[in-house]
């Protein structure tokens, strides 16, 4: 039974919240920010304050009913801005995962099963790619792309896949020189076939659980090179951006700075919290003792 | 010297363990044999202490040299431990500390029940002596050492702490049948020679009938039937007992069971 | 072990070489001048002509990496376009700086997550444990500028107990000048006994320090808690527990020792992260370190200079994977017969 199997079935259980109190309220966090972007456009008080808008009367004002979270450096409403922000920053780390699985998991299947020439050079290119902390290596790639919040998140997308090939490579290779590989090749099924069917569903796992758990680094680093200037750009409404630009207003106007900061704060406790349920509920250890 | 008495072991609202009496008498080995499941690990873990660090709940009356065991404090149970009972496990490198040096736990374990520097030295070289083993053993590490060693390492232990009792938990399940002779030879010797009381605790009863004086069978927490070894072994009068004796596989004559 | 250390060193090698390569393809690939940089806004055609062929930018770029790969090996690592100094020598004073920064950040970091982690297990389930794990989350989840910013807000400005920036207090340039050694202000004052210039320093690393602190010390606290439970688990404590041994030596010796271990594997990873967070710091506490150099670098497109902060913080990563390595083979007996 594989760990995802067990997962699906523990689900089914009753019980399920009493045992995973830190999933359920990862799950729980992350809906309600989910919510808020996709019902942005109707929720929030004013949407075109989220692009280009610009209100001289209204710079720098204090949060009111008007404007809950006050208002920039250019008067559009901070509240919109920082409930767009969370479109861009679940799209962002949506599109680094798909980008960096669809690379690395690949990748890493070929490395793994096929041994040889081909895993040593594949290692090599992920040992200088890991060489690197994520972030410097994106502000890098970033800088060389023109700053955008596509830009970045390509840069991201490519520093982050050499991991999950690295984990993909280790669980594709021990699963190789199992008995039941060496005989669906004996009865001549073609290689991508065994790559598909057999290799790749039972080294899933430890991506899926590698994944959730990085999701809130990835949101932090894209916050993190935003605030660098190498990212998102004005009039685009992502937090780490508007924190940047509230940073040398902050003594004055903190309303500026705090509430999209708190944004990233929550959304990474989210993403966090959902990382470790996902762990817990997927280690291997819990599975092997039912 | 040992009265376990009415000793109920509970996990949560389970109970695991519902021993009426128990005996053990200096220079006697009492064998405790049963399924897995049976209880009866837990009963030692009990008699030794080891329980409510397990989280279990521990009731009854275990009475070494007439001094009440149960009900006591964490810190007069670290006491017990190891200076008057002493245990050996099933998997003996498993037991060991893998990153420390084997004389590491050793010489702290002594030094814990007051020895000083010196003390512990030469006791844990003695002891290793008597167990057939040269004290530069204890320089190395647990994987270092055979199954056969460690084991004896760990019977060393309970020789140098001076332990009254010695309780043994399937010290041989896990090792070869040649080894396993190597260790009953040393707890026998230790039995004449020191007049070692112990608990052997095991499934397998060719090797309880070789070393035990008397036996206790256990079955879902209970003892069914307790008696001297030979007598017990060869007149079962428990069904439980008859059904364990039935089931070990006979060399010699075919078919039916010694009754 | 010598063989051990040796394998990983030499791989190390290979690592860095292959992070120059690339680093210095990428490094060509920029849009712009470096020349119009280096030469100034002003320079005339013929200037800027000479000031190429001065930085050997009209040779094929095969040729200029080759070049380069030379005077690294040799000790020349070029000379930066925007500061007009050699590379190495600008890399030697904002490098101590990072380090110092990165180092009391994770001391102060170890010194927190450490004893929380150890606390968390032995109360499993109860309130310093639920306590201890929210705040681990928390210091996991924050991001790192944004509690700077705050920390600086509340803590330098508000309250006005600790300064806002710098290394040290500039007027002790005059007072008190400090001879440097390392080019830590902190080590330097200790050694020298420079006490005016120890004061200021340390004050000033405090805040900085702190927020780099925040991500590991949750990380440390998490991962000890987990480490010990699942150590706790294993069969060698009960033997430890059957000599006597009671909760203060099992929690401080018996299960911390073998549970370190992962903890040291995930060291490299976590002085990386660091080390990235660390730029974030100096950023918003205008700090003097590799982060401010690598920022100034990128805007002039200065080539030899952002090779070089990448080349050294390469080879950092690789020496603290070596380290880490062989601290863990030292640990743990059983990685050295592998």
């Amino acid at each position: 039974m594989t760990a995802v199997a067990a997962a699906a079935s523990e689900v089914r259980r009753r019980g399920f919240v009493r045992r995973n109190p830190t999933l359920v309220l990862g799950v729980v966090l992350l809906g309600l920010i989910v919510l808020v972007a996709l019902l942005a456009p109707w929720l929030a008080p004013d949407p075109a304050d989220a692009g280009t808008a610009t209100h001289p009367f209204q710079v720098l004002a204090h949060p009111s009913s008007a404007h809950p979270f006050g208002t920039d450096l250019v008067g559009r409403d901070l509240l919109t801005r920082v409930m767009y922000g969370a479109r861009i920053s679940l799209g962002i780390v949506i599109e680094v995962l798909a980008i960096a699985g669809l690379i690395g998991i690949p990748l890493g299947l070929i490395a793994g099963y096929f041994g040889g020439h081909v895993d040593q050079v594949v290692m090599r290119i992920t040992d200088v790619f890991l060489a690197f902390p994520a972030l410097l290596l994106s502000l890098a790639i970033a800088f060389v792309l023109t700053p955008s919040v596509q830009n970045m998140t390509i840069a991201i997308a490519v520093t982050w896949w050499p991991w999950y090939t690295r984990l993909v490579r280790g669980e594709a290779a021990s699963i190789a020189t199992r008995p039941y590989i060496e005989s669906c090749r004996t009865l001549g099924v073609s290689s991508p076939r065994i790559l598909l069917r057999h290799v790749l569903p039972n080294s899933i796992t430890p991506v899926l659980v590698q994944m959730s758990m990085d999701a809130g680094g990835i949101l932090l680093t894209a916050a993190s090179i935003s605030f660098l200037g190498l990212g998102a750009q004005d009039p685009t409404p992502e937090w780490g951006l508007i924190v940047s630009q509230g940073a040398q207003y902050f003594s004055t106007q903190w309303w500026f700075v705090t509430f999209a900061g708190l944004a990233i704060l929550f959304t990474a406790i989210a993403f966090n919290l959902i990382g470790d349920g996902v762990r817990e509920l997927l280690d291997p250890k819990r599975v092997i003792s039912r | 010297m040992l009265e376990v008495r009415d000793l109920a072991v509970w996990f949560g609202d389970r109970q695991v363990v519902a021993v009426d009496a128990l005996d053990l008498d200096r220079g006697q080995v009492l064998g405790i044999v049963g399924e897995t499941g049976s209880g009866k690990s837990m009963t030692a873990y009990a008699i030794a202490g080891l329980a409510p660090g397990m989280g279990a709940r521990v009731e009854g009356s275990v009475k070494l040299e007439g001094r009440e065991l149960v009900g006591l404090s964490d810190r007069q149970l670290c006491d017990v431990r190891g200076r008057l009972i002493a245990m050996i496990f099933q998997a003996p490198i498993s037991s060991l500390n893998p990153v420390f040096r084997v004389g590491d736990m050793f010489h702290r374990a002594l030094r814990l029940h007051g020895a000083t520097k010196v003390e512990a030295r030469e006791r844990a070289a003695a002891a290793m002596r008597s167990v057939a083993l040269s004290p530069d053993l204890l320089h190395r590490y647990p994987h270092q050492l055979s199954g056969g060693q460690a084991q004896r390492v760990a019977i060393a232990m309970a020789v140098a702490l001076r332990a009254e009792v010695l309780i043994a938990d399937e010290p041989t399940s896990a090792l070869d049948v040649t080894v396993q002779a190597e260790i009953l030879e040393v707890l026998q010797k230790l039995r004449l020679e020191e007049s070692l009381a112990a608990i052997f605790i095991s499934h397998d009863l060719a090797v309880v009938s070789g070393i035990c004086d008397t036996v206790a069978i256990m079955h879902d927490g209970e003892v069914v039937e307790r008696g001297p070894v030979g007598q017990t072994l060869r007149h079962p009068e428990h069904p439980y007992t008859r059904e364990l004796l039935a089931a070990v596989p006979r060399l010699s004559a075919p078919g039916g069971a010694d009754a | 072990m010598i063989r051990y250390a040796a394998e990983r060193l030499a791989l190390g090698v290979l690592v860095v070489v292959g992070v120059v390569v690339l680093t210095f393809l990428i490094a060509r690939v920029i849009p712009g001048d470096p020349a119009v940089t280096y030469a100034g806004p002003r320079a005339s055609k013929a200037q800027l002509e000479q000031t190429r062929r001065q930085l050997g930018l009209n040779q094929p770029v095969i040729e200029q990496l080759g070049n380069y790969l030379k005077g690294i090996a040799s000790g020349d690592w070029g000379t930066s376009y925007h500061t007009k100094r050699p590379v190495l020598s600008d890399l030697r004073t904002a490098l101590p700086a990072s380090i110092e920064l990165v180092t009391a950040g994770l001391f102060l970091a170890l010194l927190v997550g450490l004893p929380l982690g150890l606390v968390s297990a032995r109360f499993k389930g109860r309130l310093p444990d639920v306590l201890i794990r929210i705040a681990s989350v928390i210091g996991v989840s924050m991001p790192v500028f944004w509690a700077a910013l705050i920390l600086q807000l509340v803590f330098a400005q508000r309250l006005g107990w600790l300064p806002a920036a710098g290394e040290y207090d500039p007027n002790l340039y005059y007072t008190s000048p400090l001879t440097s050694y390392v080019q830590m202000p902190t080590v330097d004052a200790l050694i020298t006994g420079n006490l005016p210039v120890l004061k200021s320093s340390i004050s000033h690393l405090i805040l900085p320090a702190v927020v780099v602190a925040l991500y590991p010390a949750g990380l440390l606290a998490r991962m000890v808690r987990a480490s010990v439970l699942d150590t706790l688990g294993e069969s060698h404590i009960r033997m430890t527990r059957s000599l006597g041994f009671g909760d203060r030596a099992i929690y401080t010796r018996w299960a911390l020792r073998p549970a370190i271990n992962p903890v040291v594997q995930v060291t490299a990873l976590v002085f990386a992260y660091s080390l990235a967070n660390t730029f974030l710091v100096e950023a918003v506490f205008d700090w003097p370190g590799l982060g401010s150099y690598a920022a100034n670098s990128l805007q002039a497109l200065d080539t030899p200079a952002i090779v070089g902060v990448t080349l050294i913080v390469a080879i950092v990563y690789v020496v603290l994977n070596l380290l880490v390595d062989i601290a863990q083979a030292a640990i743990d007996p059983r990685i050295r017969l592998r």
